[in-house]
């Protein structure tokens, strides 16, 4: 048995810089893992931390999350070539979202840019990518590429409060931050970096601290918190979150091209309803002729945000152009009852020529041990689900 | 300033072509050659004063097509002249010699068995010959006239019949030592038969891959025209070719690099559109044809900020470390090979198939065999005009020395190299080192500063399956246009390869030209 053991001990999943504390508050010992780390799916129920994200203020951690930073006099041009956004006019101290793809012009991954100084980047994302970011630095003169992953401790604040309970720690003026706009504040003899960024749609911000000074920084939040109900969230909330959001998800609305065996089985910015995030005005960029024609002939496939009829989340049902449900035209990628929107919303693939037609999906769901099924009648929605007015303003309003 | 329909960058053999192709077409084509003479790894220069020398010294599979459709001999190269036999040195003075198709210095049994090897072998050649001047289809591709040119492989190979297709199959992509171990009894004549299929790749006997396939593809020029130095010798190839391309009005500026690649937009996407000088001076063009090799076209002239990412990472990852170096001699007077009346043959040092194998060994691990095995020509007893009179060039390949050595190339390992070659050409002609007045060893480092090869590779990028046909020299370039519209490729490192042979120049001109 020792043996055994011993033998496997080298998987044992890695533990984020934040594990004491969050080891002590997951009292239902659920976890899962994220890119070799011990990952919470909840803490101690999924409802309850997506409520704190809506109605107070919750905490998640992004330790797993990869970062680099990428550096040097032609860091901007790499990124600028591997990526469809142009970031050769973004500020310091800005961050943006972006999305990178094959030759072929289907999505690698998403993630966000943050640009540190005008040669120093820091590129974040869901999956391990140093071998894409190596293979598209190479030619470029003065590039480095550092994986920074396990050395920068990250966690996100996010919900109504956060700012509040940011400005009680100490922060002041964190208030002036405005969305996807970087503050660096003197920590501890050290820098806390806040972004205000975040997965959820709603106010929030993420902060960044060396890994020394992660137990600080979480003690001082909660701290801060108490009276504004702090507690940590889960994929499972987050998973909600992102939803009412209208974000992507990869293994759900999106497959890493680079890790899809099947033709066509990873998708393009434009079937994402990403087109706005590709610029043909920038200079040439990886995927850009492909690009070209995709766009010129129509993505095949379009994201689309649905409101369902009634309450049952249209989970891994298919999307129909008519009710009988005998022509089949997409399929739905996420689905919940969004108790912030009070609507049965799905977010779904469907062939880009049906989508001025009527849409019908036929939902299963179990009650009590039986199968049920109905078909119910969806609406396009274009703007997200969730786009409370805090998440843009700044100051941000609060309640 | 005056515009161009196509501009070619480089001069060797395989730009040349193209350009006359090109212009006999009623192309305006400028040809840009950074050195100072034409012919790239094929062209002359003097080494010593008064001596002359190529890097390519013998022409043996030189496109018998291309030669008529310009109109060759008219401008003086005369293809069926001064073949050289092949000699089998051995140590003891009975050398293996093989004249035509007569194979004397061998017991009756692997004579006889020569004409049943070489009357397969030819008609396998044969059979592949049509193949090495048609565009290999992009996998997919539906267009019909690229899905006949592989029709036409499988008719031809259904022409052989039955069992010949069978051990064509068999016979292709086998080690050579395997092929002449069923083959022949004879140390030298086996080492002396595999050379064809070893020399210029990163194989040895023993390697799988596709030697034998390299061995056919240097056959393909038929028995008559076995390797020659001609009256006018490689030298008298690229003036013809000059001459010929002239005559079509090709225009061709020398000592002018391009600098770089000018690559505009379009609606759809990326377009070559002219070349960058070195001094700057931009010279603009509908087609830019470059014969420099792959990774030099598209990395060093194109640019990766151009390219797609994982199309720049086959490129980067193409394998063009060369393995041959080159030994040139000035000598004031003929040596004496012991046992041979006359030194006029190609002369192969490689005593057996280990010979070769474990000289191979040490190349891989970044270092060269302290027994070298070469092939040598005096290429000086034909063309007259390569030393003064009475005086003599030797010029040596010299294999498996690594383009990457450990322990880096300076001038004392240039020296130790040097000095272990005429050692062992020594052993054979014992009075070599009296008639020496100049010495001159290029390593494939040299190769590569001089003539601007990447590695200084013999076909500019390994010459094996993975890089062959439609692969060569990565899908996405293999059927000489590339990912940036009005970029193509015509030099050694597209299909079919490299030696002086003007396949990849005859077949861009025909791509460019559809
Ligand atoms: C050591 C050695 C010995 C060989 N011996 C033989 C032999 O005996 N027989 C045989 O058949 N083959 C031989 N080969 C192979 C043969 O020489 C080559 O495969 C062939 O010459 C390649 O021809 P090419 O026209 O494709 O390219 P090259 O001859 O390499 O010509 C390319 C030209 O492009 C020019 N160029 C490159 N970059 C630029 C630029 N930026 N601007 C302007 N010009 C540029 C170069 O200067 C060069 O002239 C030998 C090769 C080597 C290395």
């Amino acid at each position: 048995m020792t043996n055994n053991s011993e033998a496997f001990s080298g998987e044992r999943l890695k533990q984020s810089h934040f594990h004491p504390r969050l080891a002590e508050l997951n009292i239902r010992d659920s976890w899962s893992s994220w890119n070799g780390y011990k990952f919470a799916n909840y803490y101690y129920d999924a409802e309850y931390e997506y409520f704190c994200v809506r109605n107070t203020c919750a905490t998640y951690d992004i330790c797993p999350m990869q970062k680099y930073v990428i550096k040097g006099v032609d860091a901007e041009a790499m990124l600028n070539r591997m990526i469809t956004r142009d970031i050769s006019k973004m500020r310091q101290n800005r961050v943006t979202y972006v999305v990178w793809c094959t030759d072929e012009g289907r999505m690698v991954d998403d993630g966000t840019i943050f640009k540190l100084a005008s040669d120093e980047f820091m590129l974040t994302c869901g999956s391990p990518c140093s071998a894409w970011l190596e293979k598209s630095a190479f030619g470029f003169g003065d590039v480095s590429i550092t994986d920074k992953s396990d050395e920068i401790a990250a966690l996100a604040l996010q919900g109504p409060t956060s700012c509040t309970v940011l400005r009680k720690m100490g922060f002041t003026e964190i208030e002036t931050t405005k969305p996807f706009n970087i503050k660096h504040f003197p920590f501890h003899g050290d820098t806390l970096m806040i972004s205000r960024t975040g997965f959820t749609g709603d106010l929030g911000y993420e902060l960044w601290v060396k890994p020394e000074l992660a137990i600080d920084l979480w003690d001082e939040l909660y701290a801060a918190g108490a009276n504004y109900g702090i507690h940590p969230f889960g994929e499972t909330a987050t998973n909600m979150a992102r939803i009412e959001a209208g974000f992507i998800m990869p293994g759900f609305e999106f497959n890493e091209a680079l890790k899809t065996v099947h033709f066509e089985h990873d998708q393009t910015p434009f079937e994402l309803n990403l087109g706005w995030l590709v610029d043909f005005k920038k200079k040439h960029f990886n995927g850009r002729s492909a690009l070209l024609q995709e766009q010129k002939k129509g993505p095949k496939y379009t994201l689309t945000k649905l409101d369902i009829e009634g309450s049952k989340p249209a989970e891994g049902a298919y999307v129909y152009s008519n009710k009988r449900c005998s022509r089949e035209i997409g399929y739905v990628t996420s689905a919940m009852w969004s108790p912030s929107v009070k609507a049965n919303i799905a977010l779904a693939m469907i062939k880009t020529e049906h989508l001025s037609g009527e849409l019908w999906t036929e939902i299963y769901y179990e009650k009590e041990l039986r199968q049920y099924s109905k078909v119910a009648r969806c609406t396009i929605k274009d703007k997200p689900f969730w786009t409370p007015a805090r998440a843009r303003l700044t100051p941000p309003l609060e309640n | 300033m005056r515009r161009y329909d196509s501009i070619i960058i480089g001069a060797g053999h395989n730009g040349l072509i193209c350009a006359s192709y090109l212009a006999r077409s009623g192309q305006k084509v400028l040809v840009l050659e950074s050195s100072e003479s034409l012919g790239g790894l094929a062209s002359s220069g003097e080494f010593y004063p008064g001596f002359k020398t190529s890097i390519a010294h013998t022409v043996n599979h030189f496109s018998q097509k291309i030669a008529n459709d310009l109109d060759l001999a008219s401008h003086g190269f005369n293809s069926k002249s001064g073949s050289l036999p092949i000699v089998g040195l051995s140590i003891d003075g009975n050398h293996l010699v093989l004249k035509g198709n007569e194979l004397s210095g061998v017991a009756p049994e692997d004579s006889q068995a020569y004409g049943t090897y070489l009357d397969s072998m030819q008609r396998f050649a044969d059979m592949l010959k049509p193949f090495w001047l048609k565009t290999v289809p992009r996998i997919g591709s539906n267009r019909l006239p690229e899905l006949l040119s592989f029709a036409s492989l499988g008719l031809n190979l259904r022409l052989l019949g039955k069992d010949a297709m069978r051990e064509f199959l068999r016979v292709f992509s086998l080690p050579m030592r395997d092929l002449m171990d069923e083959n022949f009894d004879n140390d030298i004549l086996k080492a002396m038969l595999s050379w064809d299929g070893l020399i210029g790749s990163k194989l040895a006997p023993r390697s799988p891959n596709n030697s034998v396939l390299a061995l056919l593809y240097r056959m393909s020029g038929g028995q008559d025209d076995a390797h020659q130095v001609t009256t006018e010798g490689v030298r008298g190839l690229i003036a013809a070719l000059h001459s010929s391309a002239a005559a079509a009005g090709v225009e061709v500026r020398s000592g002018t690099s391009v600098h770089r690649i000018h690559v505009g937009e379009n609606d759809a996407g990326l377009v070559a559109t002219g070349v960058h000088l070195k001094d700057s001076e931009q010279i603009d063009a509908d087609n830019i044809v470059s014969s420099a090799d792959p990774q030099s076209t598209f990395l060093n002239l194109v640019g990766v900020e151009h390219l797609e990412i994982e199309f720049t990472n086959r490129i980067r990852r193409l394998r063009c470390d060369g393995y041959v170096a080159k030994l040139h001699l000035a000598l004031d007077d003929l040596p004496k090979f012991s046992g041979l009346t006359r030194p006029d043959g190609r002369m192969i040092i490689a005593p057996n198939l280990d010979a070769i194998e474990f000289a191979y060994d040490d190349a891989k691990y970044g270092d060269f065999s302290q027994q070298p095995v070469m092939e040598i020509v005096i290429p000086s007893l034909q063309d007259k005009s390569l030393a003064p009179d009475g005086q003599h060039v030797l010029s040596a390949n010299i294999m498996y020395v690594p383009y990457n050595l450990k322990k880096g190339w300076d001038k004392k390992a240039r020296e130790d190299l040097c000095k272990l070659v005429i050692d062992v050409i020594e052993r054979y002609a014992p009075d070599i080192r009296s008639h020496i007045l100049y010495e001159e060893v290029l390593t494939p480092l040299d190769l590569e500063q001089i003539y601007g090869v990447t590695g200084g590779h013999w076909h500019h990028t390994e010459f094996a399956l993975d890089q062959l046909f439609m692969m060569r020299p990565t899908f996405g370039a293999a059927q000489y246009s590339t990912p940036i519209s009005g970029l193509y490729l015509c030099g050694a490192g597209c299909h079919p390869g490299g030696g002086l042979m003007g396949g990849p120049g005859h077949n861009a001109a025909r791509e460019i030209l559809r």
